[in-house]
């Protein structure tokens, strides 16, 4: 066992967990954060998508032990202060989801696709949008409606 | 009236929990106590279990138990069953082997359960199925659809040929006879590629026997818990129907692949009464590969008998079915009544005959898969039309007006034994025509030309089949079960609705349609109604949610039980106000009496019900009412889909420009997730012909069983849709008029897209469209031209 | 996954003193591909020695005419980093199209060149612009690193600490992706670099290798039309259920005129 300390949306907790254990284990077994969904094996399909340090990271693709010190945001910390974040309320306002399996990770990609692209002065069109969410596979939406999500969401940013 | 009612694309209830990470699915549910199993599974595709040798897992730490096929047979359970007796031609029974929840003696694909591991924790389990030490005597392989029949393997015993059943349907001497007299014959060879569903939950299980309750609680991936619970039940036999309850909690999504009962959900149910503990699987993805139940996989022969003017005559088909290793729970009725019913398409093609074969082979099970038996109908038929147009030298969209079910015939019997309600095609397919700019493409071809690209446009006209019923023609066609539906309307004091549905949502957004349905109905405010699913303690008994069903049955179920309340509250309403009961009239949320300004809210009429003290006498007091609803027919959606792309011709790559959809959903309820719905379905549609392939090597093995393998539609494969719903034509035979709209995209896509690619490339293709296989046509076309 | 010893050292020095303390450990970089394998149980390594913790595998700097990336670089930073763009503007963007956004945030040029999947991006970018693999002990011609499928000219023990990239005079990446992975069925690198046309292919092989017909016939001439005449010859290249040898050969000629019109 080896102790890890982290920030998870803004509390520090510190838990003795197994090497082995992924950063999408130890959030969703050990801190509940549920949120944080698992979809595949192979790092293709961005359910399990979280900040870490300000930089989306596929938590299935990850050791928490190696994440001692970091500051991870999941989608239960992307609100604050009980309000959704714009991008959240992007997604319900234009019917960007339906089972909601590959929401939360989508949203978190999101998020971070629209925060790269305004660092950069990059135009967040369709164009840029498709690309950008290419790492999160939806199986429901056809992701027409997810487009319009985040160039919604990316104005209200 | 109700803002929030029928006709408003309402947001979604549910989605407040899904953007805020707090959905329930069946992974997220943690028991106390709660133990992990991992399934052994087969590495051969058809081999016989020599011996199993458990005692290093055992042994290994935080090992509760190891059981194979030996304990369930000990244990006098029966097997996984197949829901639909489908019969052959000569009027036998077709032919189902067993399929037990665990491997007993020999095993049939890979993948295939042979032992499962319980232990502590996952990673635990996950070690000790490592040295679970199983001998295989390794056996031949049959794989490939086409050859199984002559493989000489023998995948079940005392099943020839593997043949599970030669149906047929139609008329076959009228068939042939206009063949006799045909001017003209078109004739396709099609393979309706093998597809994976790909939900992205994986399927899970929790079982948890109680024992001092000596009860069971299985929390799965289902789209449909009450058949669940009476698979488990009555066939596998696991716990009596009244100990147990089914939970399907939030499902993230399903497209057929969680309708069945699967061997994890019982294992992990019964072994939770073995180790006295609730018991955990999830699937990884290359689990659900190997294991979910596959779709599509036909192989067709398809020919049209025309006269001088391209009017269909007659339509002959043959297709061979894979069924994979083991019947699934519904899998006979797909190739059959789900697929042969529907060849008549939009068309009044007189006389139809259609025989399938339907084969083991030593593959994963195959069953419904969205559509279901229509998209392979739909692809044949409108692959055939277009392959028609060409050899007439019609134009496409000429052709399917010349042969459609004009708007007069309805109702309309087709020769495939469906009753078609109502139609009207042509105003679809003049939308289309617009929306998708028809007459401007001659010259968007050009400009590609230009540009060193090869344009092609091609259409479909689908017919789909939602809803399906009644079940009493269901029952005589050899279902199992009855496909009505049910719904209770439940008023609490302070006037707030509960309402219970057997229908199960993973996406749909029944919570939110039905809602606004019953805002409507009885004009109680949106916000007021909450919709319970899913839970076979708390629900009305119900089929689930499979084959668009969901409001075209269910839905009209919510009706009737709104319509009792109606009922009741007029004599609750009449007592209040001293008027006859005929003298009342029910309009948004307002009981009055006819001609007066008399009146009683709904909330007061069911106050009057839960505080009955001035109350009609002899009348049961509160305010709750169910209906079931079996339709009389099914409903019948239709639309025409015109896809455009380009082609590049050095790489082979295709890439859509547009893709229009035009449907008639007769009324909708929440115009934007019906959108929604369509999106969702061509995405799936265009990823089988473009993308999507499960590929089995001669020995068995699933190449692509996972990501890396299987193409899965991305956001930067797919445009923005054009997605046009037309007023079109209301069910006839269902009060709301609806008739179902979750699989409709899935349908009417793939022929778009493959005759979109054979008229950019002008030869055809089998899906997927993959870039080597365009390339590839387009040098076979390049030589040929050059050897001219 | 298989359980393992878990080691986040501070300093190259003491990654190669655990390497040798440990034998059957592995190095564990960006981890977007040893994770994966981890997880399937593809690898049993006795401990993982975690490289997330050294500062000096960090940092993209300019020598001279040299780009000087870390090996613990993601990708993501090289595809954003301004030094990279503005002098090898072609290895920003061959960064760019590695994987998705998420891997790019995570994996690690080190970790990339020390596994060669052949599917691979950046063996391409070395080859084709002749880097230098920098070590723990030693330099390594990028010609010389990539030495088969999944091989490498790493000793045992021995860690990439950075490469060393010369500018170009031009030089383009094109990419034609596995549909399904994403990675490179056919990736092509060309380069006009002050010691002649380089011209490197990667998903094709087994391994990244240069085209020398191509690079000859660019040297007098560097644009498309220059390999029009050209054909790649199919054998030896991979073939799988989404390319053939055949289609995979065709694909590199027409990957290759792409990235030379990307130049213009």
């Amino acid at each position: 066992m080896t102790s890890v300390t982290m920030t998870v949306n803004g509390k520090a907790v510190t838990k003795d967990i197994e090497p082995r254990m992924l950063l999408s284990t130890f959030l969703r077994e050990e801190l509940g954060l549920t949120g944080t969904h698992v979809g595949c094996d192979t790092s293709q399909c961005g359910c399990c998508v979280v900040h870490v340090d300000g930089d989306s990271v596929k938590s299935c693709t990850a050791l928490a032990v190696q994440f001692d010190g970091a500051s991870v945001t999941t989608i239960e910390g992307l609100g604050q202060n009980g309000t959704l974040h714009p991008m959240q309320e992007a997604f319900r306002e234009n019917h960007g989801l339906q089972c909601g399996f590959c929401t939360t990770g989508m949203i978190m990609s999101s998020v971070d696709l629209v925060k790269k692209a305004k660092e950069q002065g990059i135009t967040i069109d369709e164009h840029y949008v498709r690309e950008g969410l290419e790492g999160n596979i939806c199986r429901c939406t056809g992701y027409h409606n997810i487009v319009k999500a985040v160039i919604a969401g990316a104005q209200a940013m | 009236m109700a803002t929030n009612g029928i006709g408003s694309s309402v947001k979604r209830k549910e989605d407040l929990r899904f953007i805020t990470g707090s959905g329930r699915y069946t992974d997220d549910i943690q028991l106390p106590h709660q133990a992990y199993a991992c399934f052994v599974r087969s590495p051969h595709a058809h081999a016989t279990i020599n011996s199993i040798d458990r005692s290093a897992a055992e042994a290994m730490p935080g090992v509760l138990g190891v059981f194979t096929g030996e304990e369930v047979a000990a244990d006098g359970l029966g097997g996984l069953i197949c829901g639909w007796m489908v019969k052959s031609k000569d009027g036998s029974p077709m032919k189902a082997g067993p399929h037990p929840i665990l491997a007993h003696r020999k095993v049939r694909y890979v993948g295939d359960h042979v032992a499962v591991v319980v232990a502590e924790t996952l990673q635990q389990a996950r070690d000790a199925a490592e040295a679970v030490e199983v001998e295989y005597g390794v056996l031949p392989a049959a794989v490939d659809v086409a050859k199984t029949h002559d493989s000489g393997v023998d995948i079940h015993d005392d099943i020839p040929n593997n043949l599970v059943y030669d149906w047929e349907i139609g008329d076959k001497v009228a068939t042939d006879a206009a063949f006799a007299q045909a001017k003209h014959v078109t004739r396709v060879e099609l393979i309706n590629n093998r597809l994976v569903p790909n939900a992205m939950e994986p399927r899970a299980a929790l079982g948890h026997y109680d024992t001092g309750m000596d009860a069971y609680t299985l929390y799965t991936t289902s789209q449909n818990p009450h058949v669940a619970r009476l698979v488990i039940s009555a066939f596998v036999g696991i716990a009596p129907e009244h100990k147990l309850t089914v939970i399907a909690p939030d499902v993230g999504g399903g497209f057929g692949s969680k309708i069945f009962i699967y061997a994890e959900e019982c294992v992990c149910l019964w072994a939770s009464k073995k180790v006295r503990r609730p018991v955990k699987w999830t699937a990884d993805r290359t689990e659900a590969f190997l294991s979910d139940a596959h779709g599509r996989d036909h192989v067709s022969v398809a020919e049209m008998a025309m006269d001088e003017n391209g009017q269909f005559l007659a339509l002959r088909v043959n297709t061979k079915a894979n069924m994979g290793a083991y019947l699934s729970t519904f899998s006979s009725c797909i190739p059959t009544y789900l697929y042969a019913t529907l060849l008549a398409g939009q068309y009044k093609t007189p006389a139809i005959y259609c025989d399938v074969q339907a084969y083991y082979t030593n593959t994963a099970p195959v069953d419904a898969y969205r559509g279901a038996g229509r998209p392979e109908a739909t692809y044949l038929v409108e692959t055939l039309v277009e392959e028609c147009a060409k050899d007439m030298k019609l134009d496409p969209a000429e052709i399917r007006r010349r042969n459609f079910i004009p708007k007069d015939a309805f109702p309309y019997q087709t020769p495939v034994a469906l009753q078609y309600d109502t139609g009207d095609y042509e105003p679809c397919l003049d939308k289309a025509l617009e929306l998708a700019d028809y007459a401007g493409f001659p010259e968007r071809r050009r400009q590609s030309e230009a540009k060193g690209k090869l344009r092609g446009i091609g259409f479909s006209a689908y017919i789909e089949a939602c809803g399906i019923a009644p079940s009493a023609v269901i029952g005589s066609l050899g279902a199992g079960v009855g496909l009505w539906e049910s719904a209770k309307v439940r008023f609490s004091h302070t006037g707030k609705v509960q309402v219970l549905t057997g229908t199960h949502s993973h996406g749909q957004g029944h919570e939110t349609t039905f809602a606004q349905l019953v805002a409507s109905k009885l004009g109680v405010a949106y916000e007021d109604v909450d919709v319970i699913h899913g839970d076979t303690s708390k629900t009305t008994v119900g089929m689930g949610t499979y084959g668009s069903r969901s409001l075209a049955v269910g839905g009209e179920a919510l009706v009737k039980a709104c319509d009792k309340v109606i009922a009741k509250g007029k004599k609750i309403a009449a007592h209040l106000l001293e008027a006859s009961e005929q003298d009342i009239v029910f309009q948004d949320g307002n009981f009055s009496v006819a001609g007066t300004d008399r009146s009683k809210s709904i909330g007061e009429i069911v106050f009057a019900a839960l505080v009955p003290h001035n109350y009609p006498p002899g009348l049961e007091p509160g305010m709750e009412e169910t209906a079931y609803y079996d339709p009389a027919n099914f409903t019948y959606p239709s639309g025409v889909y015109i896809c455009e792309l380009e082609v590049d011709p050095d790489s082979g790559v295709v890439e859509i420009q547009k893709f229009t959809a035009v449907d008639d959903f007769g009324n909708v309820i929440n115009p934007m997730i019906v959108e929604g719905q369509v999106h969702g379905g061509l995405a799936q549609g265009i990823g089988q012909a473009l993308l999507e392939n499960a590929v089995y090597d001669e020995s068995g093995q699933l190449i692509s069983a996972s990501y890396m393998d299987y193409t899965m539609p991305r956001a930067d494969d797919l445009p923005s849709f054009v997605v046009h719903t037309t007023a079109g034509t209301a069910c006839t035979h269902n009060s709301l008029g609806v008739k179902g709209c979750g699989e409709a995209g899935a349908i009417g896509s793939p022929p778009a897209v493959m005759n979109a690619v054979a008229d950019a490339i002008g030869t055809r293709i089998s899906m997927p469209a993959t870039p080597e296989k365009v390339w590839r046509a387009l040098q076979k076309t390049q030589l040929a031209q050059a050897a001219e | 996954m298989y359980a393992f010893g878990y080691h986040r050292p501070g300093s190259v020095a003491d990654a190669v003193k655990l390497l040798a303390d440990h034998p059957d450990a592995k190095l564990l970089a960006g981890g977007q591909t040893f994770i994966p394998t981890l997880k399937q149980r593809l690898a049993q390594p006795s401990d993982v020695i975690d490289l997330g913790g050294i500062a000096e595998l960090r940092g993209i700097r300019a020598e001279g005419d040299n780009v000087v990336i870390g090996a613990m670089v993601k990708h993501g930073e090289v595809m954003r980093d301004a030094t990279v763009k503005s002098m090898i503007p072609a290895l920003a963007d061959m960064a760019g199209v590695i994987g998705d956004t998420q891997v790019r945030n995570r994996g690690t040029l080190g970790g990339s060149i020390s596994n060669n999947d052949p599917a691979a991006d950046y063996p391409g970018a070395v080859v084709g612009l002749g880097a230098t693999v920098i070590t723990d002990r030693r330099q390594i011609a990028g010609e010389d690193f990539f030495t088969g499928l999944f091989e490498t000219a790493l000793e045992e023990g021995e860690i990439v600490t950075a490469v060393s990239f010369p500018k170009p005079v031009a030089a383009a990446y094109e990419k034609f992706r596995n549909p399904a992975s994403r990675y490179a069925m056919v990736g092509v690198f060309v380069a006009k670099t002050a010691g002649g046309v380089r011209v490197a292919v990667t998903g094709a092989g087994p391994c990244v290798f240069r085209l020398p017909e191509f690079e000859q016939a660019l040297s007098t001439n560097f644009a498309a039309d220059a390999i029009q005449h050209l054909n790649v010859d199919a054998s030896g290249l991979n073939a799988d259920i989404h390319a053939s040898a055949e289609y995979r050969a065709h694909l590199i000629k027409v990957v290759a005129k792409r990235a030379l019109a990307k130049i213009g």
